[in-house]
């Protein structure tokens, strides 16, 4: 059996919405160097829609292929949306993930939520902090950023 | 496809196949049995090891058959541990960067009260005879040192170990899995009291090996159950693997010479080659590593994904990333020579064999060099080095 679905492979090897945006509305970065995967999201925000979005990912396989897959669930979507979107909703999207792999799914959905809280702070738009949290946990480790 | 990740295991060669197709067609006979066809299995099994002690320079009751490298491993280091125990010795001399088959079973001598001393091994992947006399003690019961690294290739001053070993009466054990058959091993010149080999690492059948225990040196059984093997280890002997293995071993002993000059050309011209992509760096020394290892960490990208790419292009390949090893930490070889966590995500092995040709190393080369470059454009990571937020650990 091959380690990851088609679904997965597809978006490793073609991922979409790579790149930068210059002129970002938010921008949210989770994960470190040290635990080997880091996620990078640019957003624009037109409306309270998202009307781009594009990632760089350093990672393994299945953390390109969540940044892919997490940036496409989100593209054109509401803000809403987009801050209720889960890891698990990733995951399905891909036909699943090993289980040593959920976390590259968890760190989409963080740098996808960071990236909205970057937003809602350059704009002064209230939100429930609860949801955004301001140190995002490792998703290796659980305890916090690991990067010392 | 091109294979480098010999280091893994290797493909059978056809003399292995040949030597092991009639002890499974016509000599299926159990060589504890009386009768003569029975006997004819035993005769074989008895002229394999032979041939296989004089590969080691050994005598034949100093081989033992084990299945593999990792009881092998497993064995001599439980023995040693037994027999010092008995005078109150229980400390065990090693390295920071053995193989888990070394690693995880001193670890539970450690549980059973013995002290473990793993030495340095520096950045260059190299332990001195120095060290291993500094840590000697009075009760010292083993040293255990690698013969060459399964991951960057670094070959260890065995023989002089060996004799600081014999000079202080410590027993001397070396797992010599990436080294049998691809270096020169000379138990008796090199002074070792106990040898681990595997066969799928030289062309060989994969499930068998050989642990070379001077005579003299108690074993204590890891497989318990019948009288193979002068008792000490129990089971109906694999003989088809083990003439494949005899077999395999004679061929690699005989190619040593011409395979070693082939293949350091070969490796050398990849190491040149990958040595062009900035901000890499070969992990090991340069010139004491195996003939086949090439092994590099490359700055802002991750194992796993680029392996995987690498395989879209054909190429099989090894990383000591920790998405490639299912754990959370990146190789404990590449931590050992001082490289940090981020950097040893990127690393790349790749383990060549003597049928590997100029072009696959060509190939091999551009298409690492394209799939670094493909993997960093993408890499928030190498954006944060070339934009000076993050620090390079390499020199460009
Ligand atoms: C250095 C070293 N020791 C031990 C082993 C284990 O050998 P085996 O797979 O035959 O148990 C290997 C290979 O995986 C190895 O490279």
């Amino acid at each position: 059996m091959a380690l990851y679905s088609e679904k997965v492979m597809d978006h490793f090897r073609n991922p979409r919405n790579v790149g930068v945006i210059e002129d970002a509305d938010g921008i949210g970065e989770a994960g470190n160097p040290v635990c080997g995967d880091i996620m990078k999201i640019y957003l624009k925000i037109d409306n309270d829609i998202i009307t781009d979005v594009k990632f760089e990912t350093f990672g393994c396989g299945s953390a390109i292929a969540s940044s892919s897959m997490a940036t496409e669930l989100i593209k054109g979507k509401p803000i809403s949306e987009a801050a209720a979107l889960t890891n698990k909703a990733v995951t399905e999207a891909l036909d699943g993930l090993p289980a040593h792999k959920l976390h590259c799914s968890v760190l989409a959905e963080e740098a996808i939520k960071l990236a909205l809280k970057d937003y809602f702070d350059k704009n002064g738009i209230e939100y429930d902090k609860n949801e955004f949290p301001d140190e995002p946990h490792c998703a290796h480790c659980g305890e916090g950023s690991c990067d010392t | 496809m091109i294979y480098a990740d010999n280091a893994a295991t290797t493909k059978m060669s056809r003399t292995a196949i040949e030597a092991m197709l009639p002890y499974m067609d016509d000599i299926y006979g159990n060589p504890s049995s009386l009768y003569s066809f029975g006997q004819k299995a035993k005769e074989a099994l008895e002229n394999a090891r032979e041939r296989i002690a004089a590969c080691l320079c050994c005598e034949p009751r100093e081989i033992t058959f084990t299945s593999g490298g990792s009881e092998a491993d497993n064995q001599a280091i439980f023995s040693a541990a037994r027999l010092g125990e008995k005078k109150g010795k229980k400390h065990i001399i090693s390295t920071a960067f053995e193989h888990h088959a070394v690693l995880h079973t001193l670890e539970k001598l450690k549980k059973q009260g013995f002290e473990i001393t793993h030495l340095d091994v520096h950045s260059n992947g190299i332990v001195t005879p120095e060290q291993v006399a500094d840590a000697i003690r009075e009760d010292t019961c083993l040293v255990t040192v690698m013969f060459a690294n399964n991951e960057i290739g670094t070959i260890q001053p065995i023989a002089e170990i060996g004799k600081i070993c014999r000079e202080k009466g410590v027993l001397f054990h070396t797992d010599a899995v990436q080294a049998a058959g691809h270096l020169y091993v000379n138990v008796k010149e090199q002074n070792i009291d106990m040898l681990s080999l595997s066969a799928h690492k030289f062309h060989g059948p994969k499930g068998i090996g050989v642990l070379y225990a001077k005579r003299g040196i108690l074993l204590d059984n890891v497989i318990n159950g019948g009288a193979q093997e002068r008792g000490k280890r129990a089971g109906t002997e694999n003989i088809p693997a083990i003439m494949g293995m005899a077999a395999a071993l004679e061929e690699a002993v005989a190619n040593l010479d011409r395979n070693t000059a082939k293949l350091i050309k070969l490796r050398d011209r990849l190491i040149e080659g990958l040595d062009k992509i900035p901000y890499g760096e070969l992990n090991g020394d340069r010139n004491n590593r195996l003939p086949s290892n090439v092994n590099f960490c490359f700055e802002g990208i991750e194992g796993e994904s680029l392996l995987l790419l690498l395989d879209d292009k054909g190429i099989c390949a090894s990383s000591g990333s920790a998405c490639t090893s299912g754990s959370l930490d990146p190789s404990h070889v590449l931590l050992a020579i001082g490289r940090p966590h981020e950097v040893a995500h990127g690393s790349l092995r790749l383990s060549i064999n003597e049928e590997t040709t100029e072009e696959d190393i060509d190939y091999m080369i551009e298409a690492v060099t394209d799939v670094v470059t493909y993997l960093r454009n993408m890499s928030p990571f190498w954006r944060d080095l070339t934009t000076g937020k993050r620090t390079h650990v390499f020199a460009e």
